[in-house]
């Protein structure tokens, strides 16, 4: 006997809304399984993983800030990823954005200047970003070098610029000589009092919407998708590569600088080692998540971000091991993309014999 | 899906989640670990002090930690902490400065401890541990070991208190051994066993025969021993992994100091102070002294003796630095606190640049 | 032993792993697999590869423990993106969460175990030859066994016949289901082969690299391993090459620290991951034919 996979004629709807739900209830059963054999109650973890953090005020503001970055970096993968193009280093252009959306706030830190300074950052941090972005997309223009290389290998060189502008030449001169730059005067606004919803959160889906539109309705986005489903037709059809190259990630490393800097503006405050703990990796999950549609993104950042809140939730209040939430992660996002596989296509067991 | 929530919430409550009443009465205590528990370095050794308290007040406490916390999220995990009921929170590295002080803002019935920094508040509490005494006894003790004259010190980054490290260690073995270098390489990461590992084959190939390290894995032990050649472990006893190289250890002790605040807790007498203890008050301590000759170990624990009785300093004035100027003397007789707190300047005689 | 010797003996213990883990993901990428859970692979076959060797007491069984380990966690794997067709970054990236996971509760009862590294094998004469002897009679089976390895995959993929079903499995494998080839189960046996790649460079990590457990050992090698197969163009001798160089590069910038050159360590750091951009770029020059396999990151559903 084995398995054969049958293309579903038309999945419908309702099999697509409903895969998630079932994806969640086999990862409840597997991870059920295993917080039972370490000894906790199955129940208040799931209450603690995805009850409390869908239920409770702070927490749905929780997993808004931190899905705001992986879907900005996420939507602007996706035009990579579209067209072919393998933009792993999102999480060195996001640290390039911040790094050069910063300057600003650090040059007229102090000075009292005005509102001007946030938006001009911003603007500063998604050049950077694209910038950034634009080595590995040059480099494969000029001399048809792979962008995964180059990218991932980027993102190293990003992290240590950093390192190395925090500890020498951007240190806070009144830090003790700590690796950190001055708490910048111009962050984002908070938009709930004691709350950390800040207003970067807002941007998110603005890009979304965006991209959605540039994808659907353009004659850039309609280049984009055919040089990813058919690049023979694409050039046929008169869309230069090259161009479509240096647009996609100019888009992509923007994006991830733009996520750069409101990360900093709105929840850090200042520059220091370590700013990102891995957005730029977990967004090219959330990306195929998504299935690379900006709806699908959205969902897909939203259950990255509910795993993060829901994990500690579980360390703090039944003590399980953060090992043990990871592997939960690991389970959970499993079942999404196998529910996702059993909508496109039904599982038939065929005897050896038949076949 | 609204039905099944509600249900599953039930369900939950009527599994006991509910904390019973006799629960509340505790003390909930939490941590935040940057690494993993399991470096067997600095974390680990903030976890030793977390079980300690558990056994000093059996019944009286409840802890939490939360590990591997990357600091530019631990804002959220901090505040989650005082949210769920925690009254005393224990930050333990330096990147959680500032999230700390804008969580303590808003919980002001929460207290919190953040190691390493440098800010307070009504309640936020400093602590550290002047590492440096301890790295000025094995810098004798290398001074006396070498047969090369040449040290090796695998270093993680350039704060402060590594920089510091490095000098008294250097002068440590410059006050015995007046033909003495010391080698410097950067790994650049606090973790990566590898990493650590190759650094300190570099350092025994280019002549070291002592290995000093600032990075937390016992790596560069185990390297010093497959070598033959000698070493000084950190943050915790390493004498498992190199049990014919391991002079002797620089141990991060936290217990004392977290059973102290605990205490202070419950009788509600905790208030903000910043504490920066060293041999004197058992925050550092030196792993028995092995495989060396007994002079030498006379020389280490008579050392020892005199800075844990104040009349002995690693940074006694004068210091010079790098170019050969004398280090103005702030302290008494000694650099002060605060110099040493912030030090970015490597004394005359270390062949090693640091970044401006 | 002079510096040259120390300096080239480092590097081929920098750059094992990365290769044994760069061949087995070459293998894979051939038969047109994208497997990104390298480096969660690579962590479970760390710790168990650790944990059976302190358990058994035998280096022998905890290699092949690590090795068993990376194979099941691929076949998880092989399930999804085979079975069911799933999305293979995707996949690959949760492979990575759930090994880093898996890793850190399977070897959790070793924290703080000590345990002699696996020996280098000494061949009575000829290693005492100088410079050469150390350096090429010297060495740990595990760099015999790697640079076995990329010999038998050269082979392998360019002179016999089951080679040659894989890459075309890998290039096309609607022409490949065609001649009658048996893509699945190809693209099974390779995602395995990977698998074991992986452990077994995980076990290298734990057994001999740093012969005790932590979590977070393999500290992103997963990742470099990935780009090598890139930087190689899927070719295994190029995979060679691009292990000793970034591995070179690794420790000679350790060694240029400790000779004090007085460059920023961030900059010395950044060394390695600067000198493969640039080797590649020079390579790459002239040369602009597509080498990616045709069907990488496809899934395949056979028609009926």
């Amino acid at each position: 006997m084995r398995l054969e996979l049958v293309p579903r004629a038309d999945p419908g709807a309702r099999a697509r809304a409903l895969a998630p739900l079932f994806a969640l209830l086999a990862a409840v059963l597997i991870g059920g399984v295993i917080v039972a054999l370490m000894g906790r109650s199955p129940l208040a973890a799931f209450h603690v993983y995805f009850v409390q953090p869908l239920t409770q005020g702070w927490a749905l503001q929780e997993i808004a800030v931190k899905a705001t970055p992986l879907l900005i970096i996420a939507i602007g993968l996706s035009f990579c990823y579209r067209a072919n193009l393998w933009n792993i280093g999102a999480e060195g252009q996001f640290i390039i954005g911040a790094l050069v959306g910063s300057i600003l706030p650090l040059v007229t830190h102090g000075t009292g200047a005005g509102a001007w300074v946030v938006p001009a950052a911003i603007v500063m941090g998604i050049v950077g970003g694209m910038l950034f972005a634009l080595i590995p997309a040059g480099l494969r223009v000029a001399f048809g070098v792979s962008e995964i290389l180059t990218s991932l290998m980027l993102v190293y060189v990003a992290e240590l610029t950093l390192d190395y502008l925090v500890r020498g030449p951007w240190r806070d001169p009144k830090g003790f000589n700590f690796p950190q730059t001055v708490s910048f005067d111009a962050t984002l606004p908070y938009l709930v009092d004691g709350g950390r919803l800040h207003a970067g959160i807002l941007l998110a889906p603005l890009v979304a919407v965006a991209a959605w539109f540039v994808l659907k309705h353009t004659l850039f986005g309609f280049g984009v998708r055919v040089a990813g489903e058919a690049p023979k037709a694409a050039r046929f059809a008169g869309f230069r590569p090259n161009r479509l190259v240096l647009s996609a990630f100019a888009i992509s490393g923007g994006l991830a600088g733009l996520a750069g800097i409101l990360e900093v503006l709105g929840q850090i405050g200042q520059l220091k080692p370590g700013i990102s703990p891995g957005y730029g990796f977990t967004a090219i999950t959330v990306a195929f998540l998504g299935r690379l549609s900006p709806v699908g993104m959205i969902f897909g950042a939203l259950v990255m971000a509910l795993t993060v809140i829901g994990g500690e939730n579980a360390q703090i209040a039944l003590k399980l091991p953060l090992d043990l939430t990871r592997v939960f992660q690991g389970v959970l996002l499993m079942c999404v993309l196998a529910a996702d596989a059993l909508v496109t296509y039904e599982v038939r067991f065929v005897s050896e014999a038949r076949a | 899906m609204r039905h099944f929530t509600i249900l599953a919430s039930a369900l939950a409550l009527a599994a006991g989640l509910a904390a019973p009443a006799a629960a509340q009465e505790k003390l909930k205590i939490g941590f935040i670990y940057v690494g993993p528990v399991g470096d067997f370095g600095w974390s680990y050794q903030h976890d030793r002090g977390r079980l300690a308290i558990e056994k000093a007040f059996p019944g009286k406490v409840e802890t939490t930690f939360l590990e591997n916390m990357p600091e530019a999220d631990s804002e959220r995990s901090i505040e989650q902490l005082a949210r769920t009921g925690h009254r005393l929170i224990f930050t333990t590295s330096f990147g959680y400065m500032e999230p700390t002080l804008k969580v303590a803002k808003k919980y002001p019935n929460v207290m919190f401890e953040h190691a390493t920094g440098y800010k307070r508040d009504k309640n936020v509490t400093t602590y550290s541990a002047k590492f440096h005494e301890g790295r000025y006894i094995i810098g004798q003790i290398a001074g006396k070991m070498t047969k090369s004259n040449t040290l090796g010190y695998v270093a993680s980054f350039p704060i402060p208190e590594v920089v510091a490290g490095i000098n008294a260690y250097y002068l440590g073995a410059l006050s015995v051994n007046p033909a003495v270098k010391v080698k410097v390489v950067w790994a650049n990461t606090w973790f990566d066993p590898g990493k650590e590992a190759d650094a300190a084959k570099a350092l025994l190939a280019q002549g070291a025969d002592v290995i000093s390290q600032h990075t937390d894995s016992p790596a560069p032990q185990q390297q010093a021993e497959a070598a033959g050649k000698m070493g000084f472990g950190q943050a915790s006893d390493m004498i498992r992994f190199a049990p014919k190289a391991q002079l002797t250890a620089i141990i991060d002790d936290w217990s004392s100091y977290y059973i102290e605040r605990t205490k202070l807790m419950l009788e509600g007498k905790w208030e903000s102070k910043d504490t920066w203890g060293g041999l004197a008050q058992d925050m550092v301590h030196m792993a028995p002294y092995t495989n060396m000759p007994a002079d030498v170990k006379a020389m280490a624990e008579a050392t020892q003796a005199a800075i844990k009785a104040g009349t002995m300093n690693a940074f006694k004035c004068p210091v010079f630095d790098q170019e050969g100027k004398e280090v103005p003397c702030k302290g008494a007789g000694v650099l002060s606190d605060e110099q040493v707190v912030g030090m970015n300047f490597y004394v005359k005689g270390i062949d090693d640049k640091l970044p401006k | 032993m002079s510096i040259a010797e120390a300096v080239l003996i480092t590097v081929i213990t920098a750059a094992t792993p990365l290769l044994i883990a760069a061949l087995g993901e070459l293998v894979v990428e051939r038969a047109g697999v994208l497997n990104l859970g390298l480096e969660g692979m690579m962590a479970v076959g760390a710790a168990c590869g650790f944990g059976v060797a302190v358990m058994s007491g035998s280096s022998a069984w905890g290699v092949l423990a690590g090795v068993g380990a990376g194979m099941a966690l691929s076949t998880v794997f092989a399930i999804l993106v085979l079975g069911l067709a799933a999305n293979q970054v995707a996949s690959g990236l949760a492979l990575t969460i759930l090994g880093l996971g898996l890793s850190g509760l399977i070897g959790a009862g070793f924290v703080g175990t000590s345990r002699a590294a696996i020996a280098p094998l000494f061949i009575p004469g000829l290693s005492e030859l100088p410079f050469v002897g150390r350096l090429v009679f010297g060495q740990d089976p595990f760099v015999y066994g790697s640079l076995a390895l990329a010999g038998g995959i050269l082979w392998f993929l360019s002179r016999s016949r089951a080679g040659l079903k894989l890459r075309c499995v890998g290039e096309n494998h609607v022409a490949a289901h065609a001649l009658g080839i048996k893509v699945l189960h190809v693209r099974f046996a390779a995602i395995l082969f990977g698998g074991a790649c992986a452990g077994l460079a995980g076990a290298y990590l734990s057994l001999v690299y740093t012969p005790f457990w932590s979590p977070g050992m393999t500290a992103g090698r997963g990742w470099i391993a990935l780009a090598l197969v890139v930087f190689a163009s899927w070719k295994p001798l190029r995979v060679l090459l691009g292990a000793y160089l970034f591995g070179g590069a690794t420790v000679l910038q350790l060694h240029a620290q400790a000779a004090s050159l007085g460059l920023p360590s961030q900059l010395m750091s950044a060394f390695p991951y600067l000198a493969t951009i640039v080797a590649l770029v020079v390579m790459s020059v002239g040369r602009r034919t597509a080498v990616t396999p045709g069907s990488l990151a496809t899934p395949f559903v056979p028609d009926r």
